[in-house]
């Protein structure tokens, strides 16, 4: 490769580097934004958590042992996407599905878990329009249930994209965004976990 | 060969890092529901407890699943991370506050909201 | 009626308007849309309109469609003006005015959401857009095509607020819409729904320009460019930046919440069943409160950079001002209850939040003080620019004085809600951020369209503000110390209010005329724009680097990438004599056009109208178009195009050549 060449392969190199770090910072502030939109609604549930109208309780409602298997699940899947990044930066493609893969089917366990959870609510005539605080509790937990449903889709499309045209810079620097997309969702759950369920729960 | 070496212990560190943070979270999981579901301690120890192991977690997938701190830098990312905990803690803290305070002495009770309004508006 | 009434929802023709005003409204404004539509049919610029500005990604370009629909929404705001000082000087007595109770509620509300969401926001992001690149020596903004979407998804926002002049109603229920009176059994119709989702909508364009523009300054900025070296006006948008990302979430989820209440049938806030409206307002003014700093740091940024150029002086305590705007910014945060004092908590959480609000003004003051020994002992050049800097500080420290008068919590127990609040708050934005806002586009001006602003036109809407301002606010300050409520539409002719309320209202007329002279300021300047070219590229003897580049400033913004070592680098460069070098041209990438910024705002304007009128089919569409054309756009691998160094040359020779003609 001539001199004049190369270095403009490398300057190309390095713009895209700085071009993938400018964009996993940005979408870092992304998720930061989105701390402050959870935190809203965590400040909203503690303040409504004892408005139940006559209605039940967190106590009355929440199955812990189903809980503890939502975050289980959601806690594996969180563990296999790091799993799948590390198989991506080698660029396995075999590994990469697979990990990928399993990811999605327990995020989608979690939210089938989820949904029966809310149904059983509903069906017993506890739906959100019941009290303020069923409204808190199901828009929380809804809203982080349609964040990982957009995370579902996400990795759908990735990975299709990953089957049809294989790894590239672009593709990696998705796929790195998507990780701390379902990483970060991980996170906000244990707060969830904690703060709605088992503080809901706790024998007075 | 060197490189290749050295990247084979690159991965094998980072999967360490993922194992260890996996293993942590599942046992500070587990912690947690156990003290609820066991009623070990009273209601307000059991509470700060798992609060404590709650951030303790939080911390825990930070680092090893969100690879916070390892940023170069100028380090922007655990800058705005931190100030986005404290507008969180301004804004949970300063609500609970006031609220609080609000509560207590409007006396929001649905009962009293409920006579209050008949009373105004016949309703 | 049964199939057909699910397909249009609660949509019907009485959706169409009844009173004379609003058929009059809405008719002026189909009028105006078919009369732009006709001009571009008639000159045949469709297709110019779609490649030039519609599809563009260049800020400077999206800046100016910023300016020009904020511009327009001033009118309608202003209209809103008009009709309130009218309906307050003669709804007196026997009198009921010019408008009906009805009416009046939407105006005002109106008024206050325009102002602030479509107004002072559209306007300070544009000018953002326009120039921050520029003053950090960078070519365009970290996320291009997110920057378009953001300008698009405001578009819509505006719309749909429009909309709702001619099919519907707005909502009565202020600017904040606080509940229970927002709640669905107090406000049944559709206006609270559409007050709802246009500022759902761009709110969300906001917290993602905040997004792109804080990455831009912090990971763009020009080599040798440390964050000290900034100039102060970068910081104040910076800063900004900040707080739009940790507030507007806030904004986000408690409208969610109130439109869930309403058509979820959610007891959030509802009067009952567990609802707790009171945490509607701790909510709502946890965002709000950052959000009138958000509006006034940046114009605090403005007037740093034009009293420094035009006293030809430095501005005096660089690093004072950039922990002035820090503080403010941090302080904001923890002063929003000042807004509720009255709503009954404690008087240890009332002292408190009192305290802290008093302490906002420190920073503050330091930055007045900071100016005016910026402009002692400079060489003060008085064009337009500096009489709105000067009716700024003559203006705004009064209000800041009231301010800290509202901050004492048994002072605010008087005067909450009253007129005096009323002139208070417009003191501060009007005075603050609409006057810093004229001084930046006229400073700035020649940077993005080449040529000066008539400056005698200026000087005389700036005086004519400065006056009217103080004849439609200072007798608001006396009637709210009387005793008069905010948002009356009627009074007693015992109260001896009326003679205050007509002077306000002429007051309210010389600030038309103020708007009539800027208006007749651009018309004119674009009619003499060959005379008053700008061919230096520094009309002003500026100090930064946005007047290193050619004026217009060309869609790469700088050939070359400079290279600075110290503040005020340009100054430093032009006393050093420093010759400009031969340029080394490089290649250069830029994002190519595309509409589907517009698309996605297109669909969310559905989404939005859809909800609203309880549409569900048409909500499902506009939710999976979003989905899908974000999906289109993240599989597009060639969003970007190639400049050639060979044809950045030629480009600049030609603007070159073309200035030569004008000289």
């Amino acid at each position: 490769m001539s001199t004049v060449a190369a270095t403009q392969e490398l300057r190309r190199l390095n713009a895209e580097q700085a071009a993938t770090k400018k964009t996993v910072f940005g979408f870092w502030v992304y998720l930061m934004t989105d701390c402050v939109l959870f935190a809203s609604l965590f400040a909203t549930y503690a303040v409504l958590r004892n408005n139940t109208f006559g209605g039940p309780s967190g106590r009355q409602l929440f199955d812990l042992p189903n809980v503890l298997v939502e975050t289980l699940i959601l806690l594996t899947s969180s563990f296999t996407c790091g799993i799948a990044m590390l198989a991506a930066q080698r660029r396995n493609r075999q590994a990469t599905l697979a990990w990928f893969g399993i990811t999605f089917l327990l995020g989608l366990a979690f939210l089938a878990l989820e949904l029966t959870e809310f149904r059983h609510l509903v069906h017993d005539g506890n739906s959100w329009r019941r009290s303020g605080f069923l409204s808190a509790f199901f828009t929380l937990v809804a809203t982080h249930g349609l964040h990982i449903s957009i995370g579902l889709l996400w990795m759908v499309v990735l990975l299709v994209k990953t089957i049809r045209r294989g790894f590239s810079d672009s593709l990696l620097k998705r796929l790195q965004l998507l990780s701390m997309f379902w990483h970060f969702l991980d996170v906000i759950w244990i707060f969830i976990f904690t703060v709605v369920y088992l503080m809901g729960a706790i024998p007075v | 060969m060197k490189t290749v070496v050295a990247d084979h212990q690159r991965e094998q560190a980072q999967l360490r890092t993922y194992v260890t943070g996996f293993v942590l979270s599942v046992g500070l999981t587990v912690a947690a529901y156990l003290l609820v579901t066991h009623r070990a301690f009273s209601a307000w120890t059991i509470a700060i407890t798992i609060a404590i192991l709650a951030v303790v977690q939080f911390m825990v997938q930070l680092i090893f699943f969100l690879h916070l701190g390892q940023d170069s830098k100028p380090r922007f990312k655990i800058g705005v991370f931190l100030f986005m905990l404290l507008i969180v803690l301004i804004i949970v803290v300063g609500s609970l506050w006031i609220m609080h305070s609000l509560n207590y002495r409007m006396d929001m009770s649905p009962q009293r909201i409920r006579d209050y309004m008949n009373a105004q508006v016949g309703l | 009626m049964g199939l057909f009434a699910g397909v249009l929802g609660r949509l019907s023709w009485s959706a169409l308007p009844h009173a004379p005003i609003t058929i009059g409204g809405a008719i002026l404004m189909v009028l105006l849309g078919l009369a732009v539509a006709g001009l571009l049919t008639y000159t045949k610029r469709w297709k110019w309109l779609y490649r030039e500005w519609l599809t563009a990604q260049d800020p400077k370009k999206i800046g100016v469609m910023y300016l020009i629909v904020a511009g327009l929404m001033l009118l309608r705001g202003f209209a809103d003006v008009l009709m309130m000082r009218a309906q307050q000087a003669t709804s007196v007595g026997s009198s009921h005015g010019v408008v009906s109770a009805d009416t009046f509620q939407q105006v005002f509300s109106a008024h206050g959401t325009i102002m602030i969401f479509f107004v002072a926001m559209g306007l300070m992001f544009g000018l953002i857009n326009l120039v921050v690149p520029l003053l950090i020596g960078a070519r365009d903004v970290a996320f291009p095509f997110l920057n378009a979407a953001s300008f698009w998804l405001f578009v819509a926002g505006m719309l749909l607020i429009n909309l709702s002049l001619g099919i519907g109603e707005f909502s009565a229920a202020g600017w904040l819409a606080y509940p229970p009176l927002s709640e669905l059994r107090y406000s049944p119709g559709v206006g609270v729904d559409y007050w709802i989702w246009s500022l759902q909508i761009a709110g969300a364009g906001s917290l993602l320009a905040g997004v792109n523009f804080l990455v831009t300054i912090l990971k763009m900025r020009a080599p040798g460019m440390t964050l000290m070296k900034m100039p102060v006006f970068v910081w104040s948008v910076l800063i900004t930046m900040i707080m739009v990302i940790f507030a507007f979430p806030i904004l986000t989820a408690t409208l969610s919440l109130l439109a869930l209440d309403r058509t979820l049938g959610m007891h959030f806030f509802t009067a009952g069943q567990g609802g707790n409206a009171m945490m509607y307002v701790n909510l709502i003014w946890a965002w709000g409160h950052p959000e009138v700093y958000i509006l006034v740091l940046r114009a605090f940024g403005i007037y740093s950079e034009i009293v420094a150029t035009f006293s030809r002086k430095r501005l005096f305590g660089y690093s004072s001002m950039v922990w002035a705007l820090a503080s403010i910014a941090f302080l904001s945060f923890v002063v929003w209850l000042h807004h509720f004092f009255t709503m009954g908590a404690g008087a240890d959480v009332n002292a408190f939040f009192g305290i802290t609000t008093m302490i906002i003004g420190i920073p503050t003051g330091v930055k007045i003080f900071n100016w005016l020994f910026t402009m002692f002992r400079g060489r003060i050049k008085f064009a337009s620019p500096m009489i709105w800097f000067m009716g700024f500080v003559f203006l705004f420290t009064i209000g800041g004085m009231t301010g800290v008068m509202l901050a004492v919590p048994a002072i605010d127990y008087q005067v909450h809600n009253s007129l005096f609040l009323v002139a208070h708050f417009h003191n501060m934005i009007i005075a603050g951020v609409v006057f810093g806002f004229f001084a930046g586009v006229t400073y700035w001006f020649p940077k993005i369209f080449g040529f000066r602003l008539h400056d005698g036109l200026g000087k005389i809407a700036a005086w004519c503000w400065i006056v009217g301002f103080v004849l439609a606010f200072w007798p608001l300050y006396i009637l709210g110390l009387m005793g008069a409520t905010r948002r009356l539409d009627h009074y007693d002719a015992s109260t001896g209010w009326q003679p205050l309320f007509i002077v306000a209202g002429i007051g309210a007329v010389v600030v038309g005329i103020g708007v009539f002279f800027q208006v007749l300021q651009v018309v004119v300047s674009i009619w003499q724009r060959n005379e008053r070219r700008d061919l230096t590229g520094d009309p002003w003897n500026g100090r930064t680097l946005e007047w290193s580049t050619a004026s217009p400033a060309p869609i790469y913004n700088f050939a070359v990438i400079p290279k600075v070592s110290e503040r005020d680098a340009f100054w430093v460069a032009k006393q050093r004599g420093d010759k400009p070098e031969r340029p080394e041209y490089e290649d250069i990438t830029l994002p190519k056009n595309t509409p589907l910024g517009m698309v996605i705002a297109g669909f969310a304007l559905i989404f939005g109208f859809a909800v609203v009128w309880h549409i569900w089919w048409l909500v499902l569409l506009g939710f999976v178009g979003i989905v899908t054309t974000i999906i289109i756009r993240a599989n597009d691998e060639d969003t970007e195009y190639t400049l050639t160094a060979r044809e950045v040359e030629k480009l600049e020779n030609q603007a070159a050549k073309k200035r030569r003609q004008y000289a």
